[in-house]
């Protein structure tokens, strides 16, 4: 970020009146305060001049104060509880900055330095999921939050609360020449708008305080989205009169919003006649009790669970999970019940990409389809996130995890005996399919075993053999490896897994994982990250921060030297020409040079080792970076892999 | 050969990702088997080409099949691609599937893919060994 310019002294109110009669004139006086409060600019040399250098000043100035306005919101930052704070320097916030690492003794929060602030959103953003509450990113309101549009974005499309603070000069008589101008914005939340849930711009430090704490809340209560606060340059750098004690609001999170008991009721009655229901899950388990409430759920009616995993909500080796064989499962369904699915009708439906694209229901024509969501809650429109129209029986707008154990509770109380011995039929079909399915599993992972480039199977079964016994935390998406971690390995905790970007914005992976893996760190975790080549190359600064700031983290390259889904994207298109794929690599991959990850990491100060292409010799070098990832530090393995 | 799922779960909208396309697996294989009775009469009347296991190896990689498919045929339930290395279908099953796919897969024409080419390529999955099961892979079984 460019820098304050150096000539901006007396920018601030801090001239005592005495000062201004004579340099001003009656004119100015006669004019009003705020004419007063400007012109002394012209009475006094700029700092670095070198009149300033040798000439007595003419009037006494007041060149420090004790506090200010940033110390107080400071106090308001404390008082939310955020650990950390992400960010980028940037002159707009300074006073901000400056009082966190000084006035704030850099705890609670610790000032993490970014190098993007793309980075410093999305490492709030897989922070949030595995601890529960924001972290809080700092940028400039300008070009800062133009870089960090697209995480915002990210965070949107997941609902995650990210909480964003930018610094901004209201005032344009208080900003210097040149760059201040660059840098400042009537509205400096206007262009992340669409796609935050609330912002504000405080004109005092107690509306400051209100709208801080009302961020937090609007942030937190489902469905939970980014917020934005606009802290203005003057009131950060205004002196507080001494002793003058300002109050903070008490933060009351709102609780969130479940469903009406007759509807649960409904719903309820509807699961236990059926028989063959299914839960749909998605973004449903926010916490480790939501994981145990949606077990709770599941087995008191023995049904299928199939997940679509934006989070870690359900025992991937649970008999009751059905995600292998989704698509069956909702087929033979008489009811689906989908809790806060982010794309219901893409779950119900296929669709198919060809020159007439069409679709069609998967379900059966009499199925019952239910969902619960806080997605009904809430809705912007320029953004298409809120995907196809689903036609359901019943839609309940609350959110899913509050409403699991009423609807446990309805379900438990309907079930007569009978229906106790269908659901334990059911339960020991179920049970059965299950492990079918996972028996396919790895037998398809057998296909390509020992294949050089390293197939995803084999990177992910490399990985998961050797931390296994550990108290681990996979923290990178896996959508592009096929999923083989939840088909093969055992995922019981809900910080074993956190999902994907949201709007599916590249560059999200790599700063999630580290934002994640400081959330695990006071935990003593053991954090993992496949990690796209792609993705890595957006923002490679991350790995910087994860060094400096010593973040254990394992990343493992999923290296395809291609953005691969668009090579596919493109070779559908000249498949549909008929003009053959050779041209296919054109803008799409990422080779001639190769890019050296472990050398791209030595260089940020971390452990780096690869490009490993052979299957044998992955395992070693998982073994050694675990080494010195448990010592504390992150490591990078780059490994040379099969497109999928 | 290559093509990207679009079918179930949630699809992202740059790239239209399929999350879980099991389900995807069967309705490709469904296709496969039940290829349009026109491709196949029209197959049938003609004797299907002798591949070169060794050229078509080549052309799986330069004509894009293992973008989806996988370097080994091996499949990948993210693009909805279905395991074809080792082949499970006759020539003829596999020609009518390239050229009029019923689901996801882009559309090979003659043009674009010659029969030669495409029998060469046949002869280079059949030339795929089957693996060992799962069950007798270790690290298979953690």
């Amino acid at each position: 970020m460019a820098k304050r310019s150096k000539h901006d002294v007396n920018r601030r109110k801090f001239l005592k009146g005495a000062a201004v009669g004579a340099a001003a004139g009656a004119a100015a006086l006669a004019a009003g305060p705020s004419s007063v409060a400007a012109e002394p600019k012209r009475a006094v040399p700029p700092a670095m001049s070198p009149a300033a250098e040798v000439e007595v000043p003419s009037v006494a100035e007041v060149l420090t104060a004790d506090r200010t306005g940033s110390d107080y919101m400071v106090d308001v930052i404390k008082s939310l509880g955020f650990e950390y704070v992400c960010a980028n320097p940037g002159s707009s916030f300074r006073g901000i900055h400056e009082s966190i690492i000084n006035y704030g003794g850099n705890k609670s929060p610790e000032f993490i330095t970014c190098c993007h602030e793309e980075s410093s959103v999305a490492m709030a953003h897989g922070y949030y999921k595995i601890e529960g509450k924001p972290l809080a990113v700092l940028a400039h309101g300008t070009v800062g939050v133009q870089h960090a549009a697209m995480a915002i974005y990210n965070a949107y499309c997941d609902r995650v609360p990210v909480y964003v603070i930018l610094g901004n000069i209201i005032d344009e008589t208080k900003r210097a020449p040149g760059v201040e101008w660059f840098h400042s914005v009537q509205d400096a939340a206007a262009i992340v708008r669409d796609f935050t849930k609330w912002d504000d711009l405080p004109i005092s430090l107690e509306h400051f305080a209100e709208s801080a704490v009302r961020a937090y809340k609007v942030a937190m209560t489902p469905p939970t989205l980014p917020v934005v606060l606009v802290a203005d340059g003057d009131l950060q750098e205004t002196p507080i009169p001494s002793g003058l004690k300002i109050h903070i609001p008490k933060l009351a999170p709102a609780m969130p919003p479940v469903a009406d008991s007759a509807a649960v009721n409904e719903v309820a009655k509807l699961l236990v006649a059926a028989e063959n229901p299914v839960l749909v899950v998605d973004r449903t388990a926010r916490t480790s009790v939501g994981l145990s409430c949606l077990v709770d759920l599941a087995e008191a009616f023995q049904c299928s669970v199939v997940d679509e995993s934006g989070r870690m909500n359900f025992p991937s080796r649970h008999p009751l999970n059905q995600s292998d064989r989704a698509r069956q499962a909702i087929a033979e369904a008489d009811v689906v019940l989908g809790l806060d699915v982010a794309d219901f009708y893409g779950i119900t439906h296929t669709y198919r990409d060809q020159i007439e694209r069409t679709s069609r229901a998967t379900t059966k024509p009499n199925a019952k389809l239910i969902t619960i969501s806080a997605d009904d809650l809430y809705v912007k429109s320029n953004y298409q996130d809120f995907q196809r129209y689903s036609e359901v029986d019943i839609a309940i707008a609350a959110d899913s995890e509050a409403t699991l154990p009423s609807l446990t509770e309805a379900v438990k109380r309907l079930t007569t005996d009978d229906r106790k011995r269908a659901f334990q039929d059911r339960g020991a079909r179920l049970k059965a399919t299950h492990l079918q399915a996972l028996e396919r599993s790895r037998d398809a992972a057998a296909f390509a075993w020992d294949a050089s480039p390293i197939s995803t199977a084999r990177l992910s079964m490399e990985l998961w053999s050797q931390i296994q016994d550990q108290d681990w935390s996979l923290v990178g998406a896996t959508t592009f490896v096929n999923k083989w971690p939840q088909r093969l390995w055992n995922f019981d905790k809900h910080y074993q897994y956190i999902g994907t970007a949201g709007g599916y914005g590249v560059g999200y992976n790599m700063p999630a994982a580290v934002g994640a893996a400081l959330a695990n760190r006071k935990y003593g975790r053991l954090t993992v990250n496949i990690q796209c080549d792609g993705d890595l190359m957006y923002a490679p600064g991350v790995l910087w921060t994860a060094a400096h700031h010593k973040i254990p983290l394992l990343t493992v390259m999923h290296n395809n030297r291609a953005y691969h889904q668009e090579v596919m994207q493109v070779q559908i298109m000249a498949d549909r020409h008929s003009r053959g794929i050779a041209n296919c690599g054109i803008g799409t991959t990422i080779t001639g040079p190769d890019i050296s990850y472990a050398k791209l990491a030595e260089s940020m100060g971390m452990h780096g080792e690869g490009p490993i292409s052979d299957p044998k010799d992955l395992g070693p070098a998982i073994k050694r970076a675990l080494e010195v990832v448990k010592g504390g530090e992150p490591a990078l393995v780059d490994v040379v892999t099969q497109p999928r | 050969m290559s093509w990207v799922g679009y079918t179930v779960g949630a699809s992202g909208k740059r790239s239209q990702i399929a999350a879980i396309t099991v389900g995807t697996f069967l309705l490709s294989l469904a296709g496969l088997i039940f290829a349009p009775p026109i491709a196949r009469a029209q197959q049938s009347s003609d004797a299907p080409p002798t591949g070169n296991a060794q050229n078509g190896k080549k052309l799986f990689m330069s004509d894009g099949c293992y973008e989806c498919h996988g370097r080994e045929g091996q499949g990948a339930t993210q693009t909805g691609a279905v395991r074809i290395g080792p082949p499970q279908l006759s020539f003829e099953g596999f020609q009518a599937y390239v050229r009029a796919p019923k689901n996801q897969m882009p559309p090979y024409t003659s043009k674009a893919l010659p029969d030669q080419d495409l029998a060469d390529i046949y002869a280079f999955l059949k030339s795929i060994p089957q693996p060992p099961k799962g069950k007798d892979i270790p690290l298979l079984n953690k």
